[in-house]
């Protein structure tokens, strides 16, 4: 094995995938080189193929998927042809897998060391007790807080990013020559993001390791790939090496890709203090039981405004919005709507006044009855609210996929399952617009949705408002979608809000220690972003350590 | 030794029967329709074609059946096989009983009778099920504490004990109105049954209300009725409809047990439960005369083929259900 031939070799490659009894081809012949200790950045949408390909480099396809064409080589091995047994010896040992949900990927019955050690022990690399030595040699490498013992806690009883890294560092139990991040960091925040791109990063390069990165965050991968390839529905739009593709793309998607970033809309001005404000949350504490998750909160929503509200999970986004639809009563404080208080349940509202306040979900699949049509699941808040029926119910239903850039007569009679993501964002969107209500919340909308859709939604929203003086409260933890949409912006922590302001003077310094940490934290196209900020607040300095230090 | 070619004469029979069923339904109907048929495995094409069977005989029993339920014909004890040199007679093909009932015309009716009873009580217990279930899924609190809790109790004690407990005060409460008792059987094996469709409803409606389309509905203003019968029922569809099939066969056999027992469909309507027991004597001729045992065996195995066909449609939808696909 000479040098100059690359580790993963695949020439070709095709795989197709069954759906409704036919087989549809999903990845359309891909070429792919990997020397050994390159990171190549796998990027694109989803659908594009992504991960399949990153399976196949295993010589792995998921259930209903097949290799119908080309070749895959690892090492000189051809893993298409290659027995189960040959491929058993090979994964694990030689080529490793990290999943995009730790959580979700580490049995929970299991010590985390104990399923650190199944692989090397299974491939007879170590010994349990000296993999075990080793793990507890990785954690420390990767900056796990107390190495010594966190592999003998369960999964449930470490946190994300830590967990993320824990699994990292079981990929890496046997050495292997080649691993495959499939979106690492897509679940995290952005600060634990940090500590987890900064651990593969360090990790992958002390072992010399290969890595295939596959990730849709621009950003990310600009910090950790060597060379980028771009794909788009299972072709291969163009690859270069990370500086060039970031300098200089060729292809116009790779452009419109990187142009996302910049859909950026002006701050209009503050509403006159005058104003009633549409919506004003008043000194709202509010509780699970016993556990306190929001303290004295306090902010108003104009008519016509963004106020966007931003912070890590767990900092009471998503129950200041439960508190003002009145899902979660609050224990002390108000809800104003156009000045008068709002009953604190939703149970003893007004039609009215639930009217008045829709809200637009995260997960538009489990938003959506998956057993009522569009026209039915638009048209029940128009019968309902306006009290329109038959034809004119259709012919408002009409007007309202319009108004969402959907043709009325393709999607009147369509189940929410026969759409894509984005058009069922949209289908979110009409529901709430059918209600015509004055405010609406919008809890992380577009963060399950690729980065043009989300655009696309985010123009949409802004369009909406601007013709119907709507007011949004717009719950996310991506800083980016901040920049682009909002008026003002409410930066929460642990159910506290650390600072507000309108949006301008927000990304402009001085903030507030925390603010800071949050800004600092989000991946910027630059590749020496990360080393830079490593280097400005040290390592020890970053993810949980960072926000520990905060409270 | 008999009883063996039987067995695999039959099987090979009814896999053909599967085959040819199948392939009828690949090549006529809807395209929806085909497509069904087109990932059908073969033993939920036999399944649904011997559903349909029993439904045809059910349904068509007076057109069918050569003689009447309860017609006392002239000769007793006449052997199944309508071969005179055997003891048969062509005109009783599966013979008659020990009071000259012909078995073929009973086997007809009694489809008419345990099937159509285990339906409507099967109905029953889904629609007292399924309603309380949903409900307390739906309303939460105490509500579901005190629904829950009466389950609990009830499914405490041994069913068949707890039917048979309650059908001797029915039977005392009936009096001499034979079928009145049968009305309650109806209604007491559907209600204890119901707490197990309740506990199935229950389960599969928690999942379902704590989806975001349940709490925009219930943020539009909407009643309890709406959320359990537009939002709520329409996503439990495929588990309770595989359910009905399970529990349909259940409330077949308890009804079998019952009538065998005495206590369950009343002689002398025809029904295959008391013909497995008043027959049940002749299985020990079994070693002497194989055509004297197969008397009992015919109720039996119509019994055992309608509980092993609604299984295969139901293991089938519940492979469906689950999303696992081919």
């Amino acid at each position: 094995m000479t040098d100059a031939s690359p580790l993963v070799k695949i020439r070709g490659l095709k795989i197709e995938g069954r759906s409704d009894e036919t087989w549809t081809q999903i990845v359309n012949g891909i070429d792919l080189d990997l020397n050994r200790g390159e990171v190549l950045g796998l990027i694109g949408e989803s659908g594009a193929g992504k991960s399949t390909i990153g399976l196949a480099s295993m010589g792995f396809t998921r259930d209903g998927c097949r290799i119908s064409g080309g070749t895959v080589e690892f090492d000189g091995i051809d893993l298409v042809s290659a027995s189960l047994t040959d491929k058993r010896d090979l994964l694990g040992r030689r080529i490793a897998y990290v999943a995009q949900s730790a959580a979700a990927s580490f049995n929970p019955a299991h010590k985390i060391i104990d399923q650190h050690t199944e692989a090397p022990v299974q491939h007879k690399v170590y010994s349990r007790s000296d993999s075990e030595a080793d793990a507890i040699e990785l954690y420390r490498r990767l900056r796990l807080p107390n190495p010594d013992e966190i592999g003998f806690r369960y999964p449930h009883q470490v946190s994300g990013g830590q967990l993320q890294r824990a699994m990292t560092a079981m990929a890496m139990s046997c050495r292997p020559d080649l691993i495959i991040f499939d979106e690492p960091t897509t679940a995290l925040d952005v600060t634990t993001q940090i500590e987890v791109l900064a651990a593969v990063r360090d990790i992958v390069e002390q072992f010399n390791t290969a890595a295939i990165y596959i990730t849709h965050d621009l950003a990310v991968v600009a910090q950790m790939a060597d060379k980028i390839k771009v794909l788009l529905k299972g072709d291969e739009v163009e690859e270069a090496d990370t500086r060039t593709m970031l300098s200089s793309p060729t292809q116009e998607y790779t452009k419109s890709l990187w142009a996302v970033r910049s859909f950026q809309r002006p701050q209009k001005p503050l509403a006159p203090a005058s104003e009633t404000p549409v919506v004003s949350i008043k000194n709202v504490t509010a509780a699970y039981g016993e556990v306190t998750v929001l303290r004295d909160v306090s902010f108003d929503i104009h008519a016509g405004r963004t106020v966007a509200v931003v912070g890590e999970s767990g900092s009471g986004k998503s129950t200041t919005a439960r508190c003002i639809t009145g899902l979660l009563p609050p224990r002390k404080g108000s809800i104003e709507f156009d000045g008068k208080p709002l009953p604190p349940s939703y149970k003893s509202r007004t039609k009215d006044q639930l009217r008045q306040a829709q809200m637009i979900y995260q997960m538009a699949d489990t938003a959506l009855n998956p057993r009522l049509k569009i026209g039915d699941i638009i048209g029940r808040p128009v019968e309902f609210y306006m009290g329109l029926t038959g034809g004119e119910k259709r012919r408002r239903v009409e007007e309202l996929l319009d108004q969402i850039e959907l043709e009325p007569s393709t999607y009147y009679d369509r189940l929410p399952s026969e759409l894509s993501g984005g058009q069922k964002q949209r289908i979110g969107i009409a529901r709430a617009l059918a209600a015509e209500p004055k405010f609406i919340i919008c809890d992380e909308v577009t963060s399950a949705l690729d980065q043009l859709v989300a655009e696309g939604i985010l123009r949409l929203l802004a369009n909406l408002q601007d013709n119907l003086n709507l007011a949004y409260m717009f719950i996310t933890h991506d800083l980016a979608t901040v920049k682009s949409i909002a008026d003002e912006v409410v930066v929460m922590k642990e159910g506290v809000v650390v600072e507000s302001g309108p949006k301008d003077q927000m990304f402009e310094p001085p903030h507030h220690a925390y603010t800071d940490l949050l800004l600092s934290s989000v991946p910027e196209m630059d590749p020496d972003w990360l080393t830079n900020l490593l280097d400005e607040r040290g390592v020890d300095n970053i993810g949980d350590a960072a926000t520990a230090k905060m409270s | 030794m008999v009883f063996l070619t039987w067995a695999v004469q039959g099987f090979i029979l009814f896999t053909l029967i599967a085959f040819l069923f199948r392939l009828l339904g690949r090549t006529v109907g809807t395209d929806a329709s085909r497509k069904l048929f087109r990932q059908m495995p073969l033993t939920a094409a036999f399944g649904i074609f011997m559903i349909l069977v029993y439904v045809f005989v059910a349904v068509f029993a007076d057109l069918i059946a050569p003689y009447g339920q309860e017609e006392v014909l002239g000769a007793a004890n006449i052997l199944p096989g309508g071969d005179e040199a055997t003891g048969g007679n062509p005109a009783y093909p599966l013979g008659t009983d020990q009071i000259g009932r012909d078995i073929l015309s009973r086997l007809i009716y009694g489809a008419q009778n345990t099937v159509g009873i285990a339906f409507a009580t099967t109905c029953l217990a889904f629609l007292i099920g399924a309603s309380f279930g949903f409900l307390a899924a739906t309303m939460q609190g105490w509500t579901d504490q005190l629904l829950s809790r009466i389950v609990d109790v009830l499914m405490a004690i041994p069913q068949l004990i707890f039917a048979l407990l309650l059908m001797t005060i029915a039977s005392a409460w009936a009096g001499s109105e034979k079928w009145l008792l049968t009305v309650y059987m109806i209604v007491i094996i559907a209600f204890l049954d119901s707490t197990r469709v309740f506990r199935l409803a229950r389960a599969v409606g928690l999942n379902i209300v704590v989806m975001d389309y349940i709490e925009a509905a219930k943020l539009r203003g909407e009643s309890f009725p709406y959320l359990i019968f537009r939002e709520i029922l329409p996503n439990a569809v495929a588990p309770l409809l595989a359910e009905f099939g399970l529990r349909f066969c259940f409330v077949f056999l308890t009804i079998a047990a019952l009538s065998f027992l005495g206590i369950g469909i009343q002689p002398p309507l025809a029904d295959w439960g008391t013909m497995v027991k008043d027959l049940a004597q002749f299985i020990n001729f079994a070693a002497f005369s194989p055509l004297t045992a197969a008397l009992p065996i015919m109720a039996a195995g119509a019994i055992a083929l309608l509980t092993v066909a609604v299984n295969f449609v139901v293991d089938w939808m519940l492979h469906r259900s689950s999303g696992l696909k081919e």
